[in-house]
């Protein structure tokens, strides 16, 4: 007479655990960075992070709340303006004017999310856009700001940073390194969270996911919101860097979302590896081919059809299905456990 | 009359507006399909407008005997060969395609043709104008434009709606697997709607380059405009298309009269309001 | 034109399977089914739900993707052919749920049927002369119409294409016994104008009144095969639900 089998369920296995382990020590490399870097590598890897983060953020929304949005930029140039306003005229410090630019992104998100929810799918996409003209736009005509030219920010507010152009710089980073890990942190705790259980039965079927008691829309809403606050500190802290700010770079549809689409497509759609797969193949194919111009861009454009034609599931997705990987546990596995017999 | 003038204006925009709208609508309707490089096909028709009035020195308007021609036969193409493959139950793969489409399209127009503004030239007609009553006259060419989207959507609604052709669009687009039990070869059907969704696109093309200067980068901006005129006027529906660009076109011409810089805002904010007040559309047909 | 009672058997069959495996992703719905049908028969095919029924239409038709042999019609094997191609050889379909065209009206659902441009007796007069009540109908929407009105243009669609064999999935579904019999009386017309007809029916009386041969499915399977007159109760009952 055999008894039932118990289970357990898991999450990490062992390449995850290996993952873990190799993960931290390159956070402790890169902390470091400062003391093995060049000025010129710092702001590479500066750019790398924002780039992951703002990656992992339209993947939140579009791997696994199913929302595409081609409007992001929308909250990366809020942001920065929201840093510009906040430090230049309120004299609020710039690292906490960081934190608070997003929560103006935030607030701003919800009468975002009210409108543009009322589209569905590709129409919901364009729809973002249109949003994110509008902010642009309206931001061209707050001449305090700089109006259509734009503005840099303020020498004291530029020193207030740190003292001395080395020790800002290096803030600059750990912060950069800080909001990345914090963006990747975000995504991963809410994966793991019953939230997260929510967002995977989302992307896997609305129906099924809403006969479940799944609310769909107040669990996008708070996706959305929350992206647009992390989007928010990484717009901040871009413009903190590039320490000017005009209409036209803050919204750019190119810099923010087209780059960050090819980003995370072809690193791999809906898995947090994806993108970070992405960025280092985005930022290997700019160091070789970003002198060729448009051939570049239309080189960029042609892989993502490709891989989307083609790879739908991205390079990590072709790596992870061959060999059933996954390096931040996410998943939970039922693992049986065969009990012996009583005699 | 100042303000008299701007409505009507507003009013012959929207038209140009209803016809970049059309194809959008047309495939969306037929295939569900967004194609997010639909502004920069509005350009590339533009540009090869460009490339045939210079090299065979004929006017713009006659050019279309060659660009309508040459998108729709693109459209057939592009279709069968790469946007069918990304039809089906996942909204990313048509977007993220149709996406990469558009940045490659707006960098080989900058390659071929650089980022330099153009226009086409079109003689007496760019400032001929009918007077109506004193201090009010309207452009001959607007009027044309204007004329020509209703004349459009006019034949494409005869299309759909008194022949085969128009019958296999309408069952495809109800229920594409019984289209299939019909004999009808989905595939095939698809490029011809995308081959007249750029015929169209070729038509709006054509009357961009005359009226305005255009150059590469000013795709996504048309793609936003026909969008919001298909929200506006419901979607399914071309006449309900025709006046949300009126709408639109109105919208934009009261703004930049308050003041110029205000043109496009105003076209946007009106858009969000309708989405706000009546998201489904002023005069829908289908489900999003 | 029934064959001889002591032949249950066709000798040429206009179509038949061998074998047949049909799959959805991963889940595999039917397993090796072996069917024939002459041309003239009646076949009708009973068993509960999801017994796979649909599933082998669906083969047949070609909406499934199958093994390119397991599937002989006219002598060709036509088992990985498209859908679209497989009505212009002359195999229709009254699909489950009669799925007429929303968009179309009552003609415009019967003329789209004969997109294949398949010569014979079907025309638009022919079908409103076997289902005279459509004819008065014919500019409504498809879908405004009574169950067994929208049944009737369903089938009339399919017969449009003028096919060779028709296959009917599931047509009682849902109406009331009195319009059932009215469709059914079509059946005989239509095998007389020379169209083979298989029918998939849950209606097990009616299944056996109209056919010449019977199969039962049961989970992907063939659990019973003959001839209505020389099958028993017992027998039915046993194979239909898998005892």
């Amino acid at each position: 007479m055999a008894d039932s089998p118990t289970f357990s369920v898991q999450r990490s296995t062992p390449a995850s655990r290996a993952a873990l382990v190799m993960g931290l020590v390159l956070l402790a490399l890169l902390a470091a960075a400062p003391l093995w870097a060049g000025r010129a590598e710092l702001r590479l890897l500066i750019e790398i992070f924002y780039y992951l983060a703002l990656a992992q953020m339209w993947n939140l929304l579009a791997g696994y709340a199913g929302l595409v949005s081609v409007g992001q930029q929308a909250y990366v140039g809020l942001g920065g303006y929201a840093l510009f306003a906040l430090s230049g005229f309120l004299g609020v410090p710039p690292l906490l004017a960081i934190v608070l630019a997003g929560v103006v992104a935030a607030i701003l998100a919800v009468p975002t999310a009210l409108v543009v929810f009322r589209l569905r799918g590709a129409y919901f996409a364009i729809g973002t856009w249109v949003v994110a003209e509008v902010y642009r736009l309206t931001m061209a005509q707050v001449s305090a700001l700089g109006g259509g030219s734009g503005m840099s920010l303020p020498v004291d507010v530029v020193r207030s940073i740190a003292e001395g152009r080395d020790m800002r710089e290096f803030l600059v980073y750990w912060v950069a390194l800080g909001i990345v890990v914090l963006a990747i942190a975000v995504v991963y705790f809410l994966l793991r969270s019953r939230q997260g259980l929510a967002l995977t039965a989302i992307r896997d079927s609305e129906p099924a996911s809403e006969s479940l008691g799944v609310n769909n829309y107040r669990t996008k809403f708070l996706v959305y919101v929350t992206v647009g606050f992390v989007t928010g500190i990484i717009g901040a802290l871009i413009f903190l860097q590039k320490l000017r700010i005009s209409p036209d770079a803050a919204f750019s549809v190119n810099d923010w979302t087209a780059f960050v689409i090819f980003i995370v497509v072809i690193g791999g759609i809906g898995r947090i590896e994806g993108p970070i797969i992405g960025v280092v193949l985005f930022f290997i194919l700019r160091e070789l081919f970003a002198d060729y111009g448009t051939w570049y861009l239309m080189l960029l454009g042609a892989v993502a059809v490709l891989i989307m034609l083609r790879a739908p599931r991205g390079l990590w997705g072709l790596v992870a299905d061959r060999f059933d990987l996954e390096l931040f546990p996410v998943r939970r596995s039922v693992r049986l456990k065969e009990t012996r017999p009583d005699a | 009359m100042d303000w008299l003038n701007a409505i009507v204006q507003g009013i012959l925009l929207g038209g140009l507006y209803a016809m970049f709208a059309t194809g959008l609508s047309l495939i969306f309707g037929v295939m569900r399909l967004v194609n997010i490089a639909h502004g920069d096909l509005i350009v590339l028709a533009s540009f090869l407008a460009l490339a045939v009035v210079e090299g065979f020195a004929m006017h713009p308007l006659v050019s279309l005997v060659v660009v309508v021609p040459a998108m729709a036969a693109f459209g057939y193409v592009l279709q069968r060969g790469m946007l069918n493959l990304t039809l089906g139950r996942d909204i990313l793969p048509p977007l993220l395609v149709t996406f990469g489409l558009s940045v490659i399209i707006q960098n080989a127009l900058l390659e071929t043709f650089s980022a330099d503004s153009q226009r086409l030239q079109a003689g007496a007609l760019e400032t001929a104008s009918l007077t109506i009553a004193d201090g009010f006259s309207i452009g001959v060419l607007p009027l044309i434009v204007f004329l020509a989207a209703i004349g459009i959507i006019w034949g494409l609604q005869t299309v759909f709606y008194r022949t085969a052709l128009g019958r296999a669009f309408r069952a495809t687009s109800d229920d594409a697997t019984t289209a299939r039990l019909m004999g009808i070869d989905n595939g095939h059907v698809f490029a011809l709607a995308m081959a007249v969704a750029l015929a169209v696109v070729a038509v709006a093309g054509v009357f961009l380059a005359i009226r305005t200067n255009f150059d590469p980068s000013i795709g996504p901006a048309r793609l936003l405009f026909a969008f919001e005129a298909v929200i506006i006027g419901g979607l399914g529906n071309l006449w309900g298309t025709l006046v949300g660009g009126i709408i639109l076109g109105v919208a934009q011409a009261i703004g930049a009269q308050i003041n110029p810089g205000w043109q496009l805002l105003a076209g946007h904010i009106a858009f969000l309001v309708v989405l706000v007040i009546r998201p489904q559309g002023l005069f829908p047909k289908m489900q999003g | 034109m029934t064959p001889p009672p002591d032949t249950p058997r066709p000798a040429t069959p206009l179509l038949e399977t061998r074998g047949l495996e049909a799959f959805y992703g991963d889940f595999q719905a039917l397993f090796g089914i072996d069917f024939t049908v002459g041309e003239g028969e009646t076949v009708a095919i009973i068993g509960s739900n999801g017994a796979g029924k649909s599933t082998f239409l669906k083969s047949i038709t070609g909406l499934i993707a199958n093994d390119k042999d397991a599937i002989r019609y006219e002598g060709g094997a036509i088992g990985s052919l498209p859908a679209h191609r497989v009505v212009r050889l002359g195999i229709a379909m009254v699909p489950e749920g009669r799925r007429l065209f929303p968009s179309l009206s009552v003609e415009e659902n019967l003329l789209i049927g004969a997109t294949a441009k398949r010569r014979g007796t079907w025309t638009l007069d022919s079908v409103y002369d076997l289902f005279p009540i459509l004819k008065e109908r014919r500019h409504n929407p498809g879908t405004a119409l009574s169950g067994g009105q929208q049944q009737m243009v369903a089938v009339g669609r399919a017969l449009m294409a003028n096919p060779r064999l028709l296959l009917c999935d599931e047509i009682s579904l849902g109406l009331a016994p009195v319009v059932i019999k009215d469709i059914y009386a079509a059946v005989p017309r239509i095998t007389r104008e020379g169209t083979t007809v298989v029918v998939v029916e849950q209606d097990i009386n009616q299944a056996m009144a109209v056919a010449d041969r019977v199969y039962c499915f049961q989970e992907g399977r063939v659990s019973l095969e003959g001839r209505p007159g020389a099958l028993s109760r017992e027998q039915i009952t046993a194979a239909y639900f898998g005892m």
